[in-house]
């Protein structure tokens, strides 16, 4: 502790304060207004256990598939540092819409796309039979489309950080591209993966506008856990706290899990 | 094109409620913005009573929530700031009554009844309610915490339909969207979605469905800071002009 010229600016702290309050004070709301004597009760109804199975169900695929297809698009993000400005800022761009996206918007763009009609949902739908909308894949489609930018993000900061004269040790000792790539990358950036996959599974886990839009609402197929908390608010407000609880719960045990040991590595 | 602005138009309905400026004591002339919150199935016909309304009484601008009512009527009761309510249900406004955050009695302004609705052409080839039952077709509903999925579950009680919905939804307008995006086969809506949507939709007349009829009912809400002008609203829309850009919309009349 050295509290001297190093320590915070006095300007700054009050903002910080009331910011920090600000991002607090609801959820303390939250807790304070929680029915604690019925949250079990709640919980428990089956409609409530089902909402929450396809919840944790969807999320660990959909978290899956964000790290199988968001690992190697990290890779490249984090190369297109030797790329032209252009093509280096419209990529990072691209993958960063999604974060910044109203999540509905997300939905209806997903339905333009894969429902019945949509561009390539049309040929789904001729070809194969195929028709995506108010099935778990979509749910999936829906989570994966909003959370994988958060993995990819997370994995590219820490191929960043990572120090490639490992990989060009490597490569002089005779590896291959993909060998280099599995045993001596994956190993280095895997605090990184670790932690962009927790932020991607409790993206997904509170996923809502993108998933009412695109799958729709259907108890035991599409109707996720933030979708029925939604659904609860109109008829019972208590439930819905409830519920809220146990998404804020998973939530913050993710974010408790991520701390110290994997953050620095992603944000360094 | 008119597809996108429809879905344009889906997107600002759902990102929902409006900014409420600051409001003074006196009438006019001085401006007095007044925040309606109205079902979502009056989107259209409101929108049109709010032009009429500010154009007879200026300085007053008028500003909507448009949603399911149930929602809306947990938003009232939170304790959010409002001058109107227009509910699709009598049950939803009983929420707000029960609550005394009304400062009169509720009037029925409006009867709807249910329609079946199917993308333009019918692809499906769907003639009547009996075809909600079949499982090979996708079908969207209201979700039944929401009037007109309430009065769908009565519809569809009454006919001996047990139908086998792939979406429930959480209000008329995102049901009347799926259909007119072509995603579901056929859907119940009110009738008066099927004529906001015009050619983007078909509608088939369901024989049964003039029996359940759901009545919207309106009220000033207690919380107004205009309480006079709220009433103003109220009354218009319970009047002459008002009656006629409902019955316009397919509306039937209070009986």
């Amino acid at each position: 502790m050295r509290p001297t010229k190093r320590g915070i600016a006095p300007a700054l702290v009050i903002p910080a304060a009331i910011g920090l309050a600000f991002l607090v004070l609801p959820l303390v709301a939250l807790v304070l207004r929680a029915p604690w004597g019925s949250i079990v009760q709640v919980v428990a109804r089956p409609e409530v256990l089902q909402a929450l199975l396809l919840s944790l169900g969807t999320a660990s695929i959909a978290t899956l598939i964000c790290v199988l297809l968001g690992v190697p698009l990290a890779t490249v993000l984090a190369r297109s540092a030797e790329w032209p400005v252009l093509p280096r800022r419209l990529l990072r761009a691209l993958i960063t819409v999604p974060l910044v996206l109203p999540p509905v918007v997300g939905g209806v763009a997903l339905l333009l796309l894969l429902g019945r009609r949509g561009i390539i949902g049309q040929f789904l739908y001729a070809w194969f039979h195929v028709s995506l909308p108010f099935t778990p894949a979509a749910v999936i489609l829906a989570q994966v489309f909003v959370a994988m930018p958060f993995l990819v993000l997370a994995v590219e900061g820490a191929l960043r950080a990572s120090d490639r004269r490992y990989e060009l040790a490597a490569a002089t000792l005779g590896a291959s591209r993909w060998h280099t790539f599995r045993r001596v990358t994956l190993p280095l950036v895997g605090p990184g993966v670790s932690a962009g996959a927790l932020l991607c599974f409790t993206r997904s886990l509170g996923e809502f506008g993108a998933t009412i839009t695109f799958a729709g609402s259907f108890p035991g197929t599409t109707q996720t856990l933030p979708v029925t908390t939604y659904l609860e608010l109109q008829h019972d407000p208590d439930a819905a706290i409830a519920l809220s609880l146990v998404l804020l719960a998973v939530a913050v045990a993710v974010l408790v899990g991520l701390r110290d040991r994997w953050l620095p590595g992603v944000t360094g | 094109m008119k597809r996108v602005a429809i879905l344009v138009a889906a997107v600002l309905v759902l990102a929902g409620c409006s900014a409420q400026p600051a409001t003074t004591e006196t009438p006019t002339p001085d401006p007095v913005a007044l925040t309606v919150y109205a079902a979502a199935s009056l989107t259209d016909s409101f929108a049109d009573i709010a032009t009429a309304f500010e154009k007879e009484n200026p300085g007053v601008t008028v500003s909507f929530n448009f949603g399911g009512s149930s929602a809306l009527a947990t938003q009232i009761v939170a304790g959010s700031p409002g001058d109107v309510f227009a509910a699709a249900s009598p049950a939803t406004m009983k929420t707000v009554t029960d609550a005394a955050l009304t400062a009169s009695d509720p009037v029925v302004f409006v009867t709807n009844t249910l329609e079946l609705v199917v993308p333009t052409g019918n692809p499906a080839g769907v003639t009547g309610l009996a075809d909600l039952a079949n499982p090979n077709l996708t079908i969207a509903l209201c979700a039944a915490e929401v009037p007109c999925g309430a009065a769908a579950v009565t519809l569809l009680a009454q006919e001996g339909v047990t139908a086998a919905p792939d979406t429930l939804e959480q209000d008329v307008k995102a049901v009347l969207t799926k259909v007119e995006l072509g995603e579901v086969d056929a859907a119940l809506v009110y009738k008066t979605d099927v004529e906001s949507a015009g050619d983007k939709v078909d509608g088939i007349e369901v024989p049964g469905a003039e029996k359940v009829v759901n009545q919207y009912p309106i009220a000033a809400l207690s919380s107004s800071e205009n309480p006079a002008v709220a009433q103003a609203f109220v009354d218009f829309v319970l009047g002459k002009s008002g009656q006629t850009i409902l019955a316009k919309a397919g509306f039937g009349a209070p009986n």
